[in-house]
């Protein structure tokens, strides 16, 4: 099988996925690129996650009320999802309309949230903004609960207008104004008790009372808007093709300078960002149209590890690399803690701009712990994921040091690494002589040799990138 | 900056998950107290009187004792308005003292990057737990974060690296495979970069235990550890200004007595070590210690426990802190308390501020977001 196909495969599964074990991406490549795309991008095909195998091993991670027990519940479905798509895009979706429990105060509310960037994040834009503006826990949120007739909060109109859509400097101060005032009466529900039935998720409420159904002008449009007439206008315009398509970019593709900077900083790749916006456009705000397009072009193809994996991909991709969280067990929540402590608290993101991405994910701290996490995964020779590329090793016969290393190199990505680091890992190689596996004890010095290596090919820098 | 042995220095110990200040501080001899804590009160002759009307919970009494030194001010009513009552919230709002829009630069961040502007000692700030704080997170702000001081490393941990001699092997790879290298561009720069400044923070900490020799048996709590961590890389003496721990739940909504018991005796044990400890090495004339919650608890109690509160209690210690009481008890009477809990009267800001500025020498305004009553604590 050609290595450029292997190495293709796993980069498509890294962006569009949490990565995949070798044995899978052998099966998508004999299945084929275009096809692997297409089924990705079709996740109603595939079964979903057995909600039953998780409550059955986890009743707390079931409407949890502590915050670490629904980021385990999101870390399962991360690590275990047959439709690897729908929950990055779920991911995407959170990490540009950033809601955080900080102020929800309620995690069964944000996993409703995430539920909904599940069921719609593939669809199209437009009915997704709606649904986004009437997901109870973005409305308390921004506020829109107290946006009133007479009495407007901005919150939501600015967000939804700056950092969900258009971006700064594509609208007035008086867009806002108008869009709030078009979201007037957009509200939650009364709240029921939790005693003695039970907790009750929140609800939408449309209250025609509190609505302000006046003449606006918005974006040159007048009329007695509404909500959805505010994203109706917002999803037609240039602006926003342009900012969904460089979000979307700056996610599956490569590095962006951060979002504030974004209407004077011009994009790395103007031509890749040309071609989204008119996949956008051109389908009508469909976002599977454009992720298509995205997948299949020779600008993603290029962009092999030229983003920073962000600690949820560093987590994920290196457990399910690791194998060893494949069915319910002890452990999940550690995994969840561990995002945090790397600096991305899911469903908390630090406030409404989300986290700073690239480069920014890792600092001092951050970089320790993702180097322990890592190598003390990699470096596991009783995990099933590391045994089975001992076993691949195995079945090549005596390396010599250089084919060692190269063997680790391609069996964790296939991985490209810079000469410097390269010659590192050959020293260490070499420290030992050939590997061989004549002899059980050869067989499991070699086991040990390779566990080193992947470790520390883990620690690399290279590592860091997806 | 250089650092000399006599910058100040702050120690910040969060009691996480809202400490209850009616039974810390405890009102004992106000009958108000008594109404409204049938099950949950302290009884009178268990109390740690401070003076006719307040007395410490029984449990403190090596808080009282450093009190009685004259070591210990006590903050009363400390909080701000509108208490959200949720614990994310509100630690979110003492993090970046941004009490109405969410804040994303943490107050001890901005601390440390002005105690050390071109992040020069990448120990300058240093938490002792698991994951940052918020309170120390600025971007581009370098801060150190040890979870236990004794195994704190790159590369430690790895059941495959064994034997004192395959680790250093391991990790001087990583060293060079981290060292700079012409042309590869700049994210990977800055990977090494900071992946050098780990190692650079790693040798030096590891210095700290190996210099340290004392007499003092610390307590074997979390909260001991971490304190005793940081009496370590305090002593020293490796430039660090601003420590951070954190100690918990606090969250006494049910079965709070023995809770709250097991709370403070292990608080009041780590503090009487520490300052034992400092005492033991004739140090300690340049070190504060904050202790401070996300909000106090509900006046009644709910039947074996409280609930989320409003105005808290703060506490600094040290030998150049002022000892005594500052600003206010606020009252118990029913007219008196918003939605049933203390109201507070006065502002955290201004208690940051008056750390900020009356013992770290820096300007608290752009560090506590403006301008608020400072207290007298500092000496």
């Amino acid at each position: 099988m050609p290595d450029h196909d292997i190495a293709l495969m796993a980069h498509l599964l890294r962006r569009a996925g949490f990565g995949a074990s070798r044995a899978e991406l052998e099966a998508r490549v004999a299945q084929g690129y275009e096809a692997t795309v297409e089924e990705l991008l079709h996740p109603e095909r595939q079964p979903e996650l057995d909600e039953d195998i998780l409550y059955r091993y986890f009743p707390n991670l079931e409407g949890p009320l502590a915050p670490v027990q629904a980021q385990t519940n999101w870390v399962y479905r991360m690590i275990n999802t047959p439709r690897p798509l729908e929950e990055k895009m779920a991911l995407f979706w959170h990490q540009l309309f950033a809601t955080g429990n900080s102020k929800i105060d309620n995690p069964p509310e944000l996993l409703q949230q995430i539920a909904m960037f599940r069921r719609r994040g593939l669809g199209s834009f437009r009915d997704l903004l709606v649904e986004l503006a009437k997901n109870p826990a973005m409305l308390f949120w921004l506020d829109n609960n107290g946006n009133h007739r007479g009495a407007i909060n901005e919150n939501w109109g600015r967000e939804l207008l700056e950092l969900f859509s258009m971006g700064v400097g594509n609208y007035s101060e008086d867009d806002i104004k108008e869009a709030s005032r078009a979201f007037t009466g957009w509200t939650i529900g009364p709240k029921l008790p939790r005693l003695p039935l039970g907790r009750f998720y929140w609800s939408f409420a449309y209250k025609p009372e509190d609505h302000d159904d006046g003449e606006k002008t918005f974006l040159g449009h007048t009329g007695r808007l509404n909500g959805e007439d505010i994203i109706d206008i917002v999803v037609q315009q240039p602006a926003t093709a342009r900012f969904l398509a460089r979000h979307l970019y700056n996610f599956f593709v490569a590095d962006e300078p951060q979002v504030p900077s974004w209407n004077i900083t011009p994009p790395g790749n103007p031509e890749a960002i040309r071609t989204l916006e008119q996949a956008y456009t051109a389908s009508h705000y469909d976002i599977r149209a454009v992720l298509r397009v995205l997948f299949l072009s020779d600008f993603f193809k290029q962009a092999r590890f030229a983003r920073v994996k962000s600690p949820a991909e560093l987590v994920i991709g290196t457990v399910r690399l690791a194998g060893s969280f494949a069915a319910p067990r002890l452990g999940f929540q550690d995994l969840a803690w561990e995002c945090n402590y790397q600096g991305q608290e899911l469903l908390n993101p630090p406030s409404v701009e989300s986290w700073h991405t690239g480069p920014e994910w890792i600092d001092g701290g951050a970089l320790v712990r993702r180097v322990n996490f890592t190598a003390k995964f990699l470096g596991d020779t009783s995990l099933p994921g590391i045994r089975a590329i001992i076993d691949r090793l195995r079945e090549r016969g005596t390396q010599s040091p250089a084919a060692f290393v190269n063997g680790c190199l391609d069996l964790l990505g296939p991985l490209e690494v810079s000469e410097q680091t390269r010659r590192e890992l050959l020293a260490q190689a070499e420290e030992d002589g050939d590997l061989r596996w004549g002899t059980e004890q050869e067989c499991s010095a070699s086991a040990q040799r390779v566990s080193v290596m992947l470790a520390l090919i883990g620690a690399s820098r290279e590592y860091q990138f997806a | 900056m250089a650092s000399t042995s006599s910058d100040p220095v702050v120690v910040v110990l969060q009691l996480t998950g809202a400490n209850d200040y009616l039974n810390t501080v405890i009102p004992y001899t106000n009958s108000l107290y008594r109404d409204n804590r049938p099950n949950v009160g302290v009884p009178e002759d268990k109390v740690l009187p401070i003076n006719d009307t307040l007395a410490f919970h029984p449990n403190m009494g090596p808080v009282k004792k450093l009190y009685d030194e004259g070591k210990v001010a006590i903050i009363h009513g400390i909080g701000y308005a509108n208490s959200p009552r949720s614990h994310f919230r509100s630690m979110d709002i003492w993090h970046t003292c941004e009490p109405d829009r969410v804040g994303t630069e943490g107050w001890a961040g901005r601390v440390i990057r002005d105690l050390d502007p071109t992040g020069e000692n990448v120990l300058k700030g240093v938490n002792f737990g698991q994951g940052l704080p918020r309170a120390m997170v600025v971007r581009g702000v370098p801060v150190t974060s040890v979870s236990d001081l004794a195994s704190y490393g790159v590369l430690t941990g790895v059941p495959a690296i064994s034997g004192e001699q395959e680790k250093t092997r391991v990790l001087e790879r990583f060293a060079r495979m981290y060292a700079p290298a012409i042309g590869t561009g700049p994210v990977m720069d800055y990977l090494g970069q900071t992946g050098q400044d780990v190692l650079k923070g790693v040798d030096i900490l590891k210095t700290a235990p190996q210099q340290y020799t004392s007499t003092v048996q610390y307590a074997d709590t979390p909260v001991a550890k971490n304190l005793r961590n940081i009496a370590q890389v305090y002593l020293g003496n490796l430039g660090t200004q601003l420590f951070y721990t954190a100690h918990g739940s606090f969250d006494t909504h049910f079965n709070q007595v023995p809770m709250h018991n097991k709370l403070w005796i292990d608080v009041s044990t780590a503090l009487e070590n520490f300052f034992d400890d400092l005492r033991e090495h004739n140090a300690g004339d340049n070190l504060i210690m904050v202790l401070f919650t996300e909000f106090g608890r509900r006046v009644h109690d709910n039947g074996t426990g409280t609930d989320h509160g409003a105005g808290g209690v703060a506490f600094v210690i040290g030998n150049r802190v002022k000892g005594g009481m500052y600003s206010e008890y606020p009252s118990l009477r029913p007219a008196d308390l918003q939605q049933g809990d203390l109201a507070p009267n006065y502002d955290f800001r201004g208690f940051y501020a008056t750390v900020v500025e009356q013992w770290l020498g820096l300007d608290p305004v752009p560090i506590v977001g403006g301008n608020f009553e400072q207290l007298d604590f500092v000496s």
